[in-house]
């Protein structure tokens, strides 16, 4: 046994997002609840119905309990799983199983964070570890440049390439009227932008904003009566192979490489059938890691892949076609952000929608590259 | 009532103040790791001490930038000659100099109050 999982037996219901960029005088959960009230009313349902609450909080170690009372509900479960930005892929998993088990009838999964305007910087209680601390990474960022470095070092991988993937967010981003940050931006410039943790640029960097997300699932059959096109979840699963960057076995390899191949063997499908994908960008590095890891290019021609274009509009492969944490939207833990933009592009409403697309794959990652999750999406046609 | 064992890290620590940079491996496999636990990662098996030769290479590398006149840093990933990696920074060396695939030799220096693991280029 093991990864068993119920394909398409649940959806997603209602999707939402609230105060993208920024969303001042707000505070975080007030920002969650604003977006899980209107993923419930975009599902057709009312509050009540909600029987489950998933949620991780940047600044609130305990969210679960907050939001249970904060939305006035006594739910049978409350999942606080707090793998980062990874989390909400694994909420889905645990959700998924349960809702099929007949356990819970109806999930809530929201995000919330007034980061930019509670503080201008990445609110997170996470930090270096007692090893590392002493040596002065910034943390998260250096544990990404040391990544970098190394992908650099022993595949080739070029600032240039890095650059692309910031360039390819933008042009997305600049067609997305949610996006953030909008405005022209060059390879040039990116190389130009002050160097951080070297070989990581401001411009290799994600966004600090607010913003919240949310999603509702239900078991499918339940979900094709609702408002919206029900949007299936075919596979979800994660991994975590670390928590500090220097105990990564390989640093050019995340446990993307394992949750991936199983969400993809769970939803029945390969990387090449996904119409769209939807990468946690936190850094540029992020991008070019998990489309190797995940199957999308061999390992060490990420870099090669998203070269010329490859994955801006028009290119080979649409990844991040919000704009990514890099250009919409980055508000803490940007997981959420993914997943609700696979599942616009399935229901055919995405600001920069790709034609026809069925499949979609969302995927997570938390801590220092330490927690990856991916979950696979599909329309009804899919099952 | 049997005695509480000292925990690894508190052991690992003293030993660094000593000047002694030690590793663990389990004693089964002789797989060494780090950092220390009180017993084999993956197994669960027993695990003995022994010290580290202190040759290792730079497996990554970065400089984090300050606010001029600050100069910027480096934070190195090093991987020991018995096999486990860990950060560290890499001291007397210009951003030239500093390569993916350097050898070092480890120095055990003060931090504040603390023995700190540094490394000199070999």
């Amino acid at each position: 046994m093991g990864d068993a999982f119920p394909r398409g037996k649940t959806a997603i219901a209602g999707a939402a997002t609230f105060g993208i960029g920024e969303a001042p005088g707000q505070t975080s959960m007030e920002l969650a609840a604003r977006a899980g009230l209107l993923a419930v009313a975009d599902a057709g349902l009312s509050l009540p119905q909600v029987d489950a609450l998933f949620i991780c909080l940047p600044d609130d170690l305990f969210a679960g309990m907050a939001f249970a009372e904060y939305l006035g509900l006594q739910p049978r479960f409350t999942d606080n799983n707090r793998t980062g930005g990874s989390a909400f892929m694994s909420h889905m998993a645990t959700a998924a199983i349960m809702l099929e088990a007949g356990y819970i009838d109806c999930a809530l999964i929201a995000y919330g964070s007034n980061q930019r305007s509670g503080g201008g910087k990445l609110a997170t209680p996470a930090k270096s570890s007692r090893y590392e601390a002493p040596y002065k990474p910034l943390f998260p960022l250096s544990s990404y440049a040391l990544a970098a470095a190394r992908h650099m070092h022993q595949y080739g991988t070029t600032r240039e390439q890095l650059a692309e993937v910031a360039v390819a967010a933008r042009l997305w981003a600049n067609t997305n009227p949610e996006a953030f940050a909008k405005g022209p931006l060059s390879i040039e410039e990116c190389l130009a932008s002050r160097m951080v943790s070297s070989p990581i640029s401001v411009r290799d960097c994600c966004l600090v904003t607010d913003g919240a997300a949310a999603v509702v699932m239900t078991r499918t059959e339940r979900a094709r009566d609702l408002l919206q096109p029900p949007v299936a979840v075919l596979g979800a699963a994660a991994a975590t192979w670390w928590t500090a960057i220097s105990q990564a076995p390989d640093l050019t390899e995340t446990s993307a490489a394992d949750s991936g191949r199983r969400a993809f063997q769970m939803a029945g499908v390969k990387p090449a059938d996904i119409d769209v994908v939807q990468l946690y960008d936190a850094f540029t590095i992020n991008t070019i890691l998990f489309l190797e890891d995940l199957g999308f290019c061999p390992k060490g021609e990420g870099g090669r892949f998203v070269a010329g274009g490859g994955i801006a509009p028009g290119g080979r492969l649409p990844v991040n076609t919000n704009g990514g944490g890099l250009s919409c939207c980055h508000p803490g833990m940007y997981g959420l952000m993914a997943i609700v933009e696979a599942v616009r592009q399935v229901r055919g409403e995405a600001a920069n929608q790709i034609a026809g697309a069925e499949l979609a794959l969302a995927h997570g990652s938390g801590g220092t590259l330490s927690s990856q999750a991916t979950v696979i999406l599909g329309s009804l046609s899919t099952l | 009532m049997t005695s509480m064992p000292e925990g690894a890290e508190a052991f690992w620590r003293e030993a660094l103040e000593e000047g002694r940079l030690l590793l663990q491996r389990g004693v089964a496999s002789g797989r060494a790791f780090f950092p220390p636990r009180i017993a084999e990662p993956g197994t669960g098996d027993a695990v003995e001490w022994f010290e580290a030769s202190g040759g290792g290479t730079v497996y990554s590398l970065t400089w984090v930038g300050q606010k001029p006149p600050a100069l910027p840093y480096n934070v190195v990933i090093v991987e020991l000659d018995e096999g486990v990696r860990l950060m560290s920074r890499v001291e007397g060396v210009t951003a030239e100099e500093l390569t993916i695939g350097m050898r070092v030799k480890a120095r055990i220096g003060r931090d504040e109050d603390a023995a700190i693991l540094l490394f000199d280029p070999a």
